[in-house]
């Protein structure tokens, strides 16, 4: 039997004027502006649209303003949108071989092809905080280099590598298939690469890292080195329906980390360096890296490694990685439930009763 | 309307693809206005699914989808038609109108050769200098390594 429960509307109206008030804070400070948040929030912006699965920094910097800063209900919104619009093409491989770089270091070798470029990074800061931002100022000016003959090409650190057969060479595989979307195929287990690469790039970057953190502590057996580490923007080509032949639709900034792990081989081939590979949108060198080191951790099978730890484990790492299906369960929790609740108040009370006699 | 891989038409729609929004209208809004176009396909937004290979050569995978603007015009100058093509990442309806609208002049026999000069060099020209000012930025930040020699002993 249902009983009609009344009386929340007046109350779920005031709670969105709450928010609304709670979101623009004090009247007496400037409005924030979307393009503020685009422009100095920018790797927020860049984690959303990460996460969200959605290249459009606009509307992430928007979706950020709305959730006050909450980066998961960003996240959310994103997602939603993303349900309104078509699917009206899918593109060419981006080739991060081609990439703009605005940075690429290498742990792995010292001078190699196109350098090691620092570009803009927290790494070489001493994080004091900097009390001179409390005030507005202007705007600092980057220093220009004299001379610069760097190619724009900038070729991976591991090529001559594998070359040389010491690490493992990546190529498609037989008829190089077209991969499968779990966003909109629900992921049956055991996975493809491909497709846990897809779950990866938009998982929760906390968890990530958290469960990348754990094959180091020695929770699954990695020795990683950061082979190539790069940010940059890259171009975006599909071929259109109408033309048959790619073109450019504009460009997107993606971080790449190609990790270095160590040997495996068999009777039949010889030892080499295997690799973890992580791409995400933005400047995400965090997520990145513990994309690669999660990406590789799960390879164990392929390896005939022994599977020791969770995080080798694609239906421990993979679905619980969804901040957005997490985030939905756990808070569901407060949600109403207060029939089910009377039942086990019942049996609970009938229980001890029994107890009693 | 399938064309063969046209090599100048990649390059120009690249170029228009690339520009920034205000560089695109100053030179398109005057050059397109001169002419009426059919919309064979009026702008619509969707989703672009941008895909990347496992470390960058190995099996496609997907990387997630990215905001696409596109549309078709089509326009006929003495008794020659031509269709042009607009895409760009983003949700910009007039950004992708231009596109299109040049795409289809560009086409034209009559015009093209004008018009690679008055707005696709222009376009090239200004993005081909931002990109050196941005690399010569970042360039700055390139480790120069040396090694100290020890003293030859005489």
């Amino acid at each position: 039997m249902y009983i009609a429960v009344k009386g929340g509307e007046a109350a779920i109206e005031a709670s969105r004027a709450l928010l609304a008030a709670a979101r623009r804070g004090d009247p007496a400070v400037r409005e924030l502006e979307v393009a503020q948040i685009r422009e100095q929030l920018g790797l927020l912006v860049d984690r959303v649209m990460a996460e969200a699965s959605l290249y459009d920094p606009e509307l992430a910097a928007l979706a950020l303003k709305q959730a006050r800063g909450d980066a998961v209900e960003a996240v959310f919104l994103l997602r939603a949108y993303r349900t309104t619009l078509p699917l009206l093409a899918t593109t060419e491989p981006i080739d991060t071989a081609r990439m703009q770089v605005r940075r690429r270091v290498s742990a792995i070798f010292k001078d190699l092809p196109g350098g090691q470029l620092l570009g803009p990074t927290y790494d070489y800061t001493q994080r004091l905080l900097d009390f001179s931002l409390l005030d507005t100022g202007p705007a600092p000016r980057a220093t220009d280099a004299t001379d610069d003959s760097h190619d724009t090409t900038v070729p991976h650190a591991l090529e001559a590598l594998i070359a040389e057969g010491l690490v493992e060479a990546s190529a498609p595989s037989d008829g190089d298939p077209a991969p499968p979307d779990i966003t909109r195929n629900p992921p049956v287990f055991p996975l493809p690469r491909s497709a846990r690469l897809q779950m990866l790039a938009r998982a929760d970057e906390g968890w990530v890292l958290g469960m990348a953190y754990a094959t180091q502590r020695g929770y699954a057996h990695t020795h990683p080195f950061g082979g190539d580490i790069r940010y940059g923007a890259v171009a975006v080509e599909l071929v259109p329906d109408e033309l048959g032949f790619p073109i450019v639709v504009g460009e997107i900034e993606v971080t790449e980390c190609q990790m270095v792990n160590q040997f495996a081989g068999s009777a039949s081939v010889p030892p080499q360096f295997t690799c973890g590979y992580g791409l995400v949108y933005g400047h995400g060198e965090r997520k990145a890296m513990a994309m690669s080191l999660v990406d590789r951790a799960l390879r164990a099978d392929e390896f005939g490694e022994d599977v020791t730890a969770p995080v080798q484990q694609q239906e421990f790492v993979l679905p619980q990685g969804d901040s957005i299906e997490a985030s939905g369960f756990v808070q569901h929790l407060k949600l109403p439930h207060y029939v089910t609740f009377e039942s086990e108040l019942q049996l609970i009370r009938k229980l001890r009763e029994e107890f009693d006699q | 309307m399938t064309s063969t891989p046209d090599s100048s038409r990649q390059a120009w729609l690249a170029v228009l693809a690339l520009a920034p929004r205000d560089a695109l209208a100053q030179r398109a809004v005057a050059r397109v206005a001169e002419h009426r176009f059919e919309w064979l396909r009026e702008p619509e937004t969707g989703l672009a699914m941008v895909r990347g290979r496992i470390a960058n050569r190995g099996d496609r995978f997907n990387l997630g989808e990215a905001t696409l603007t596109r549309c078709i015009a089509r326009v006929t100058i003495d008794g020659h038609t031509t269709a042009g093509v607009g895409h760009v990442l983003g949700r910009d309806d007039e950004r992708a109108r231009w596109i299109a609208q040049l795409d289809a002049l560009l086409q034209q026999p009559t015009l093209r050769d004008a018009l690679q000069r008055e707005v696709i060099g222009p376009l090239k020209a200004a993005r081909d200098e931002v990109i050196a000012a941005e690399r010569a930025r970042h360039a700055a930040s390139r480790v120069s390594f040396y090694t100290l020699k020890p003293e030859v002993s005489a």
